[in-house]
């Protein structure tokens, strides 16, 4: 078995970073994913559209090993999920960002104890871990929140913890479900800002859910500039070339394309959804 | 009430006792390696232990209190009065202390267990520990485990100490007994194997309320009501099962000590 942190040793260079082949998943007798295929590369930001129930949050669990399909594979880093042990498995989360759908920040500890979870679980030094706690609130901009508690914050407060929370250990790849779902829309821009943020000036790996366009074209059109400190449109109506759609549909994939392949797709169904 | 098929209802009752299983095992198995989460241990020794002497101490009092009221109205009968230190000690050691505390900590602790981890589980703080690289039982069912089953032990102890206690005082002040003749008779009439027996079952009913609460704690589904539903659940069979359990350990220690 090759160590699941050792990025050089088991990734060749074109290796996709998620990879399903024929997943499928039943909850009680009712099929949720089936012969679900697909890859992301390295650098890629995914975007996962799709009407709600479609499986959108499993696929996202069975990506970070939350979940075992019934059958198929998933591959994350080259490493099959099915193949590793527990202790194995955790390991390979280490270089996995996870923002959760309701955020799922531990009520009973502090925003700072919450960003600094990984950190302490690895027992970085106190000092050390303060600091790193410090920078990622001051990215998703909320360092005056450090010692409130999670009940004490809004829903777009707990969001940003959240994705704080995500990035501290700089993880190689990000999984964002519905980061926006529930709040406002300028809070949501605020959330696609810091998620263009962390794409642009980090280059990690992505898999987004959002059941709102207008955050994903969002996504694909705008860019990060880092002199501004600000989200701005990519000029000349020009798109990320990174970033990639999958819409999934009772189960199964109906597209996987680019930003280009979707606006101009000629399926009725498709064309109905992005309307 | 919604009715489902025997075959249903088999697969569930297997499914259970497989889930069951895995949990316990696995988290009897993090007790021997690494990572261990001693802070988390002391938090649960105080919370469960220390959180529950007011109640055990009640309880013991009054059980061992009302057992000498309503033994010396029978003992009266066969002018055999002087035998009520005797009966408390022996009922208050050997059964009513350890089964009662187990029954007092179980519906405190079985059922703050399955609501705390059931309503982690269906806010996603559960799969969130898990994403981040930490295995939930090891963080939160291991420490449960050792603190219910080592404090039971010492709440037992005090239970049975507050039951003779409460009797001695009945004895005394009610009944005008003499506190000299209860507490002699109260100690002589025990011997190792009863003290022993005592402080075995709450090895066992520890193991059981910690583990039905955090079982039926992690697998809650359904929301707010799943939570409530858990909760119930974790209570009964955890006291069910300790009566059982109980029984089953009374008869083993009869078997080895014959009395």
């Amino acid at each position: 078995m090759t160590d699941p942190l050792s990025p050089i040793a088991t990734e060749p260079a074109e290796e996709p970073v998620i990879e399903f082949s024929n997943v499928s998943i039943t909850f009680d007798r009712d099929p949720v994913l089936q012969k679900v295929g697909f890859h992301v590369q390295r650098g890629q930001t995914c975007i996962l559209l799709g009407p709600a129930g479609g499986g959108k949050s499993v696929l996202m669990k069975l990506a970070n090993g939350l979940l075992q399909p019934d059958c198929g594979t998933v591959r994350i880093f080259g490493e099959d999920l099915a193949r590793l042990s527990q202790r194995e498995m955790f390991l390979l989360r280490s270089r996995i960002g996870m923002v959760f759908q309701e955020s799922a920040l531990f009520d009973s500890l502090t925003v700072e104890d919450n960003v600094a979870y990984r950190l302490n679980e690895e027992k970085v030094p106190e000092e050390e871990a303060h600091k790193r706690v410090l920078e990622a609130l001051r990215f998703v901009e909320l360092e005056q929140a450090v010692s409130k508690f999670p009940p004490e914050l809004s829903g777009g407060m707990r969001r940003r913890v959240s994705i704080a929370r995500a990035i501290i250990t700089q993880p190689e790849l990000t999984l964002y479900d519905s980061p926006t779902g529930g709040l406002d829309p300028i809070t949501s821009t605020t959330i696609i800002e810091l998620v263009v943020k962390q794409r642009d000036v980090s280059g990690t790996t992505a898999l987004l859910i959002t059941h709102r366009l207008q955050d994903a074209f969002t996504l694909a059109t705008h860019r990060f500039n880092q002199a501004t400190g600000h989200m701005e449109p990519i000029p000349d109506n020009g798109i990320d070339p990174s970033t990639r759609f999958l819409v999934l549909n009772e189960g199964h994939i109906v597209f996987d394309g680019s930003t280009q392949e979707l606006v101009g797709t000629d399926d009725p169904w498709l064309k109905a959804y992005i309307a | 009430m919604k009715l489902v098929s025997p075959g249903a209802f088999a697969k569930s009752i297997v499914a259970s006792v497989q889930g069951y299983s895995l949990l316990t095992g696995r988290a009897i198995a993090a007790l021997f390696s690494p990572p261990h989460y001693f802070a988390d241990t002391f938090i649960q020794l105080d919370s469960i232990g220390v959180g529950s002497v007011p109640i055990v101490i009640l309880a013991g009092f009054f059980t061992g209190a009302v057992l000498t009221l309503q033994s010396t109205t029978t003992l009266k009968q066969f002018g055999a009065v002087d035998l009520t230190g005797r009966l408390v000690s022996l009922s208050m050691i050997k059964e009513l202390g350890p089964v009662l505390t187990g029954l007092m900590v179980s519906g405190r602790n079985a059922s703050g267990m399955a609501s705390e981890l059931g309503s982690m589980k269906v806010s996603e703080q559960i799969d969130a520990m898990r994403a981040l690289g930490t295995d939930p039982i090891r963080k939160l069912v291991t420490p449960r485990i050792v603190a219910t089953v080592s404090m039971l032990f010492f709440l037992t102890m005090i239970s049975d100490t507050m039951g003779i206690a409460g009797g001695a005082l009945v004895a005394v002040t009610l009944l005008r007994q003499s506190g000299a003749a209860f507490f002699h008779n109260a100690i002589s009439a025990l011997v190792m194997g009863d003290v022993v027996e005592g402080l075995t079952k709450p090895i066992f009913s520890g193991f059981l309320i910690a583990t039905i609460g955090c079982y039926y704690g992690l697998s809650t589904s359904g929301g707010t009501r799943g939570v409530g539903k858990a909760t119930t659940q974790a209570v009964v069979t955890s006291s069910v099962l300790l009566i059982i359990v109980d029984t089953l350990v009374t008869k083993l220690m009869i078997g080895i000590f014959g009395r």
